[in-house]
This record gives C-alpha cells, structure tokens and sequence, in this order.
C-alpha cells in the first residue's frame, strides 16, 4: 500500500512540468553556492566560540555524562562503567588509533568528547592550538599520588593542561631461541650489517617516521629530537641501508610478528611487547630492552578538550583513574607502566618485575627522551622516512 | 521522435494548411522535448542537490585548505600561496606516483582476465543459479576489509597454510609476505568483485542469439568473443576498469599489511600528509592532481570506449 | 543471455575458472572461521578448540554496540542511496537536459577522490556546520557521509545495465501504457533490476568497510564495527576480531538468502 502511494506521488511529481523545473534549477545552483560561501567564510573565520569552563566544578561532581575519546584496549570496558554506576550516570567509549587523527577531530571543534589521551607531544600541539582546557585542580585532589618524576614535563611543565595515565619505552624485543642472548644491548643489531646480516628478512621496524628516525638517530648519537638537517640526512642514509634487511616497516603487528615467527628481532612499545610475550607458551625465550644508546619514553595523558559538554563529570573521570585503586586496576588490566605512586602497592607481581628490571633500559634512565614536537621541521622526518623507504 | 514535415497524409491538403498543421507539429515536438529534458533534469535533481551540499561544499574547504600554510597545530588559512603545489615537482613524488600507478594497472588488467570468464559463465548459469552464485561471490566481502587482510597475511606468512600446503605437495617453501606479490594478491582480491558486478550485468543483458548467429557464419570462439563479445560488453569492460582502477591506485592498507610498508604509494602518502606529518596543504594539493589525473584519465577512457558508460 | 551455452573445453576452462575464483575468495574466510575457535591469542596458531572468543564477543557491550552501529547506518545509506543513484543513472542514460556532462563529471568525483581526503573535508564540513546549527555528530553524519560517496557506486554499476538495452522495449511500454511513471515501473524497472540489486550489494558493502571517513565524522557512542577493529587492531589481532567477524558474514549472509528466498516465493506466486 505505502508503495503504490510511493509511486502515485513520483507519478504526479515526474508529470509536473514548467517553469517551476527551470527555477528550481537556478535555486539549486543559488543553494549550493550560498552553501559553500556560508561554510568557506566560517572555515577562514574563528571557530571554537563557546569553551566550557570547569572553575565551578567540585570534587566528584558530575554534569552529565562522559564521552571518553581513547585508545582501543586502553581500559577496561567494566573499569568505565564501574565509574559509570559509581557515579549514577552513562559513559560511552570511542577510539582513535593516531594523536594525529585524535587531534584533527579535537580542533574541528564540537567533538562531542569529554576526556582524551594524548600523548606527549600532541599535548603541547593541543595547548598550542588553544584546544583543551586548564584544568581545575581543585575538583582533582587526586593529582597528588602522580609520581614526582612526572613534573616539570617539557609539554606541560605545572600539569595545567594535562596529568598523566600511562607510560612506557619502545625498544627492541628478541626471540633469544633463534638469536641467542649473547648479542649486544644496542640499536646495531638492527643497523650494523655485520650482527644484522645474520637475520636479514627476519627484522622489523616500527612504521613510524619519528620512532625510526629517532632510533637511527640515537644509534648515530644525536637527540631523536634533532632539528639538524644534516643529521637527519645521516639518519635517513642510515635507514634507507637497512630497509633491504627488514621483513617489514609495521606498528601494529610488531610484538606479533616476533612471537609468530614471522621476525626474530622487533622495534616496538614496551606493554605490546610485554603482553605479547606472557600470552605465548615460552615467554622465557623472549626478551625485551632499550638498546644502550637510548631510546624514547613516552607518557600518555589525560586531557579535556576546550569545548567538552560535561566538563565536571571530565575532572571527575581523571580524578577517579587517579586513584591508587583505580591505577593499579588499570594497569594490571593493559599491562603498561602506571605513573601513579599511589597504585604501585596493588600492581601485579609480573607487570612489577618487568618494570622494575634495570636491564630493560640497558642505557639507564638518562638516556631516555620523550618524542618532542619539532614545529615546522616536523614534515622533514615524515618526509626523510619517505625517501628512506624508497 | 518522429520527423516533422509533409506526409503521405497530407496529400489531400492544400499546401498553406499543411504549412499550418505541421508547424504545430514543431511546436508540439519542441515542446515534448523540453518535457523531456526537464524530467531528466527533475531526476538528476536530488542526487544533484545531494553532492553539491555534501560533497562540493566539503570540497571547496579542503581547495582553499590547498593554499594555505602549515602551522604546528593545524592550518593558516591567511595569506594564500602556491607552495603546496610546488612541493609536487619534487622526484619522490614523480616517484610514487609511477610506482603506484604500475601497481593499479596490474591489478586491473589481472582482474579483467579472471572476471571476464568469470562473469560470461556466470551469465551463462540458468537464472535461479546466477543469483546464487552472485551471492556467493559477494559474501566474503561482508567480512571486515582489514579482517580479510589480516587472514591472508596468516595464510601468506612463513610457516602459514600456504607455504604448509606447497611444501606438503613438494613445490617447496613460498614466501610470499611482504613481497609486491603479496601486495597484488591482496588488491586483485580485494576488488574483483568490483569487476564481476558490472561485467556481469553487461554480459548478462547482451541478446545471445548474436553470439550464436557469429558461431553460425564460421567464426571461431576467439574471434567471436574479439567482435561480437567484447565490442558489446565494452560498457562493463570500462565501469570494471575504473571501479578496480581508481581505489588500486588509492589504496594504502593492503600494501601496508601485505607489502609491509616497504616502499611508499600514493596512497599511504596522502595519508601521512594528513595525519603523521599534519600537512594539510600539501596533503589537499596532492589530492586534487590525483583526482585532476584521474578525471582526465576516465575521460579518455570514455571516449575511446564509446560515449557513455 | 542463457542461449549460448559454452561447449567442451571452453566450458571446462570457464568452470575451472570459477573455482579457482571462489577457492580464491573462500581461503581467507574459511581460515577465519577455523580460528575463530583457535584457544590461542594469536591468530594463525590453533590452541585447541573453544568458543570463549564468540563469549568474549557477546559479554563486550562496545563490540555488540559497534556491530548494531554499523547495521543501521549500512541499511539507510543504502537505501538512500539506491535512489538517489538509481535516478541519477536514469537521467545520465535515457535523457538530455544542460549541465549532463557537468553531473556526470560530478558523479565522478566522489569515486575518485581519496578516502582520508573526503575525511577531512567532511570533518571540516560537519564540524563548522555543528557550530551554527548546533547538532551532535553521529549517526546522522555517519549515514549521509555514506550516502556522499554510495551514490556514485549505485549509479556506475546501474548506467552498466542501462548503456545499451534495448531501448525499444521501453519505448513500446510508452506507447502501451498512459503514463511515464507506469511505463518505468512495469518494464524498465524490472529490467534493471539486476543493476539495481548489484548497486545496493556495492553500496552495502562499501558503507559496512568504511572506517576513514566515519572515523573522522563519528562521535561519541557511534562507533562502527570496522573503525572499533581498526582500533583493536593497534593493541594486537587476536581470534576475538575473527569471531566478531564470523558473526557479521552470518548475519549479512542470512539476510540476503531470506531476502533471495522471499523474492523467489514473491516471483513464484
């Protein structure tokens, strides 16, 4: 029946004829016009009007309910609803995979989201584009548990912006069964032919510009934040040498492709390596470390953007995975290294031995860096990795 | 449309009335085909409509995007300038641009030949058959795209079922991950089914009696498949090519996950432009020669394969 | 087309053909649906049989959530896109009116323009569009961003149908029939038919796969099954994707043999 009155009003609207058809088109073209003038004036005019303040927000407050914009896996789905009842409201889950794509939707402006996990560089990016908002101290007292050695972060040194919520290394992971564990602690495994010949086909690197440039930089000895044209040149050279001897240039998979067989030496993060490792038969025939010349540490975070709909319930989301409880609960379940002091006591005895082995970070502490924003040279390592790609 | 003019019918007629009686004819004719084209317009209109908000619009942000300047969290749109477009003239680009179109054209010549016969048996199945067997032939891709990709890396991987089987039959070990092979399989696989649906609708409405007539005059299968077949079924030769085409030369996760990122294609460095280097100018203008190249391309296309699709 | 049947050694080179065809299509299917069961968290070792990853699968509100997501949002931007790309392959073929060369380059644009390209600008579209009419990206965004680029898709694999047909058919059913409208509706529309279903079946797919483009309009609690894999993905590939994945071929595929089943009781009536 709805068809045949479908069809009964297409009929009678084919049949229509005159000058309504002529004038409909030149409204078309007026619409679309006016369409895309109205849009191109807001894009080049000032966007983000109205930002949400958290300057009223008290302790444990909560105005509505949380969109967290996360990474996958980065948290339990029953650790979130647990606050969720906790707090008598709904909180929804939505993941990105790259800062970079997290960013582009933050700074388009109503995003939607209450709290995202930037990771350190893109926290000084998103402070520079005016995108998340200062943070109300005083509806997280919380922030106290966070590890002293988490202050005086080059991105945001008085923590006004942002406060920690995971961290780790990345290194390299070895399947010692094929390679042994006599090979040296250092980035030449991977770069220097006379070890890395050995295992050609066999090695993978992270698919990440500043990652793989960062390692051969260090190898060379320079900052993996190098704004040096001819150290980048090196590095590139560096990489474009060693691309025959890889398996793959992978992120995702890294981890996989060791415990699979598909590599026996692997670029890649900490917890992946270390997840990925305990889940096999033989995780004894595993190891993983930052090479002696240094490697990069890096510190995701708990950001609120400058519009977020419900910024108390956003300051209430932070100050509860601030917990001691709460952060140990957190890291037990995604087995990365929590910068919560105050969750320490309640984390689990393996995730404890791995992260406090010194031979891990085989150069110590010191020569770890954090990935920094180079500003306007940062197109020269995507586009140095290109053309060391080939 | 019937011509206008003096007929048989107007014999009886003096010359002025005839003059008379066929101008309203023109008049009528005149005014038919302007119904016509109006109803053609009338549809077109929504989609019309739809693309000039939803698409263009975007578009013509992203344009102006192309011209302005990159800033370490976002663009500056004031202040145009033309730098964007100049980074195109370097060598990487020339490069990547001919690796990648290498690799889209394999891909579609190798579908073309395993579709077309795919298509023609498929058209020559009773009807209850067809729709099945077309069913079929689409179901796998109701699986997740990356899902499918990461199977075949299982399959391809060392030690996985393919190199099992090949040892097992005494071919040997096949490594094939990681390889450009590798990275053809998995484009051929992921869009031949975007050369069967055309293909088959092309054969399929095509009168089989002019085959058979062709195989009454002597000719052989070959030969009649060169004049008759695919003269007739250029139509779906063509939507084929460019619906494997156009994404082949775009496509940036098979050659990650298959090819393991090993050299860069157009694809993934539109990517990195956009997200990893966050360069949106540059990212915009290699977007729009692509598809300036593209848009030419089919045009050409079109009109060596006849007027229309 | 059923009138020339392919004889002897075409005829078993042509089926040869379409089981290298389907073998070629099912390997990585069958693969995913044996480690579906796999008890190891690696996909592509066999741990011994187990359905805890179809438990894990129906236990985890956000993948359930993802994969109701992307069924609505498949089934209306299909829908609309039919339509809407029906009718404008109907215009491209069987019409002439100022400005066809202009809508057929048109149409064209969305098929060729990269998908992380047609991402941002929607992303940008949409965002400043939620500043001044002040809505909520989501499904709404998500559905006409499919619609955006299905369109095209519908209307190539339709205009294939109707390059060429004969046309006279159509004529005929002009002069039989009073009207235009029923003249379509009785010949035409059977006849393209099959472009018509081919186009739905494109489009449904396409929507069902996006991730770039719904990824850069979605918001919150709108995520969709491919882009929630994408990101599972990142942390590792277990057999928990291969199960989701089972689900969704055994849903779809259900729905289009019911719908292939109810068409032939319909024609057999």
């Amino acid at each position: 029946m709805w068809f045949d009155m479908g069809s009964r009003v297409l009929e009678e609207s084919w049949v229509a004829e005159g000058d309504i058809m002529i004038k409909s088109k030149k409204l078309l073209r007026l619409l679309a016009v006016l369409a895309a003038l109205a849009l191109f004036a807001s894009a080049c005019g000032s966007g983000g009007d109205e930002s949400a303040s958290a300057s009223s927000c008290g302790t444990d407050e909560v105005d509505g309910d949380l969109a967290l914009f996360n990474w996958a896996e980065y948290i339990d789905e029953e650790q979130l609803a647990e606050f969720a009842d906790t707090f008598g409201i709904n909180a929804t889950m939505t993941t990105y995979d790259s800062n970079e794509a997290m960013q582009s939707i933050i700074a388009g402006g109503n995003s939607g989201y209450d709290v995202i996990v930037p990771s350190d560089y893109m926290v000084s990016i998103l402070i520079d584009g005016g995108d998340v908002m200062e943070l109300n101290k005083d509806a997280i007292p919380n922030a106290k548990n966070v590890s002293d050695e988490f202050s005086g972060l080059y991105y945001d040194p008085t923590a006004t912006y942002s406060l920690p919520y995971q961290w780790g290394t990345t290194g390299i992971g070895v399947n010692t069964a094929v390679v042994g564990t006599d090979f040296p602690r250092s980035w030449a495994i991977i770069f220097d032919p006379s070890f890395a010949d050995e295992f050609s086909g066999s090695i993978s690197l992270l698919n990440d510009p500043r990652e793989t440039m960062g390692a051969a930089l260090k190898y060379l000895g320079f900052s993996l934040n190098s704004t040096s044209e001819a150290e980048l040149a090196e590095a590139t050279m560096l990489i474009s040498e060693t691309k025959d001897r890889l398996a793959a240039f992978n992120t995702d998979s890294a981890d996989e492709f060791l415990t699979d067989g598909n590599t026996v030496i692997g670029h890649g993060f900490s917890g992946d390596m270390f997840t990925q490792f305990l889940g096999t038969d033989n995780p004894e025939d595993y190891v993983y470390f930052v090479p002696e010349e240094g490697g990069t540490r890096w510190i995701d975070n708990m950001a609120v953007p400058v519009d977020a709909p419900h910024p108390c319930t956003a300051h209430t989301f932070i100050n509860w995975m601030l917990d001691g409880d709460q952060g140990a609960a957190l890291s037990n379940w995604n087995y990365y290294s929590t910068p919560n002091e105050a969750a320490k006591p309640g984390l689990d005895q393996e995730l404890l031995d791995f992260v406090n082995d010194p031979s891990v970070v085989a150069g110590g502490p010191d020569s770890l860096e954090l990935i920094e924003d180079t500003g306007d040279f940062e197109p020269n390592y995507s586009d140095a990795f290109i053309e060391a790609r080939g | 449309m019937a011509e206008s003019g003096p007929t048989v019918l107007d014999r009886d007629d003096n010359a002025q009335d005839v003059r008379a009686k066929h101008a309203v004819d023109d008049q009528f004719e005149v005014r038919a085909a302007k119904a016509e084209s109006r109803r053609g317009l009338l549809l077109a209109l929504p989609a019309w409509l739809y693309l000039m908000v939803l698409f263009v619009a975007p578009l013509l942000i992203v344009t102006v995007y192309s011209f302005a300047t990159r800033t370490r969290s976002g663009t500056d749109l004031s202040g145009w300038n033309l730098d964007s477009y100049r980074k195109l003239g370097e060598p990487i680009v020339r490069d990547i641009l001919f690796r990648s179109l290498t690799l889209a054209v394999i891909t579609t010549v190798i579908c073309l030949v395993i579709a077309y016969p795919f298509s023609y048996y498929l058209a020559t199945r009773p009807e209850r058959i067809r729709n099945v067997m077309l069913v079929f032939v689409m179901i796998p891709f109701w699986t997740n795209f990356l899902v499918r990709n990461f199977a075949w890396r299982v399959i391809l991987g060392n030690d996985g079922p393919l190199t099992t089987v090949t040892e097992a039959v005494g071919l040997g070990e096949v490594e094939l991950l990681f390889t450009p092979v590798a990275v053809v399989l998995g484009l051929v696989y992921g869009f031949l089914p975007f050369m069967i649906l055309p293909l088959y609708a092309a054969i399929e409405r095509m009168d089989g009696r002019l085959l058979e007539a062709s195989r009454d005059l002597g000719a052989t299968g070959f030969e009649s498949f060169r004049q008759v077949l695919l003269p007739l079924t250029m139509p779906g030769v063509i939507a084929g090519s460019i619906l494997v085409f156009v994404p082949s030369l775009g496509a940036y996760v098979t050659p990650e996950i298959l090819g393991g990122a090993k050299t860069t294609l157009l694809g993934s460095y539109i990517v990195i432009q956009f997200l990893t280097a966050r360069n949106w100018p540059f990212g915009a203008a290699l977007s729009f020669v692509l598809m300036a190249i593209m848009l030419v391309a089919t045009l050409i296309y079109f009109r060596k394969g006849g007027k229309t699709l | 087309m059923s009138v020339t049947q392919p004889r002897g050694a075409t005829k078993r080179l042509l089926q040869f053909n379409s089981w290298f065809v389907y073998l070629f299509f099912y390997a990585p299917i069958v693969l995913l649906v044996i480690f579906s069961f796999s008890d190891s968290a690696n996909v592509g070792v066999w741990g011994g049989f187990t359905l805890d990853w179809y438990s894990e699968f129906a236990e985890s509100s956000q993948t359930r959530n993802a994969l109701g997501n992307s069924i609505k949002i498949a089934l209306v931007s299909t829908v609309i896109s039919v339509v809407l790309g029906t009718m404008a392959a109907l215009a491209l073929e069987r019409f002439t009116f100022r400005g066809k060369r202009v809508f057929d380059a048109l149409l064209y644009l969305p098929i060729i323009i990269p998908d992380v390209t047609m991402a941002i600008m929607l992303l940008l579209f949409f965002s400043e569009a939620a500043n001044i009419l002040g809505f909520q990206k989501g499904f709404a965004t998500i559905a006409l961003s499919h619609v955006a680029f299905n369109i095209s898709f519908v209307s190539v694999v339709v205009r294939a149908r109707l390059a060429g047909m004969d046309q006279r058919l159509e004529e005929a059913a002009v002069d039989l029939y009073a009207s235009r409208w029923k003249a379509f509706r009785h010949v035409t529309l059977p006849l393209i038919m099959p472009g018509i279903a081919g186009g739905a079946l494109l489009a449904l797919t396409l929507s069902l796969d996006d991730v770039v483009i719904t990824q850069f309009v979605n918001g919150p609690g709108w995520t969709t099954l491919p882009v929630f894999v994408f990101g599972l993905i990142r942390k590792g590939v277990t057999p928990l994707i291969n199960a989701v994945s089972v689900v969704m071929l055994v849903i779809s595929t259900a729905l289009v043999l019911l719908s292939l089943v109810t068409e032939r009781v319909r024609s057999d009536s």
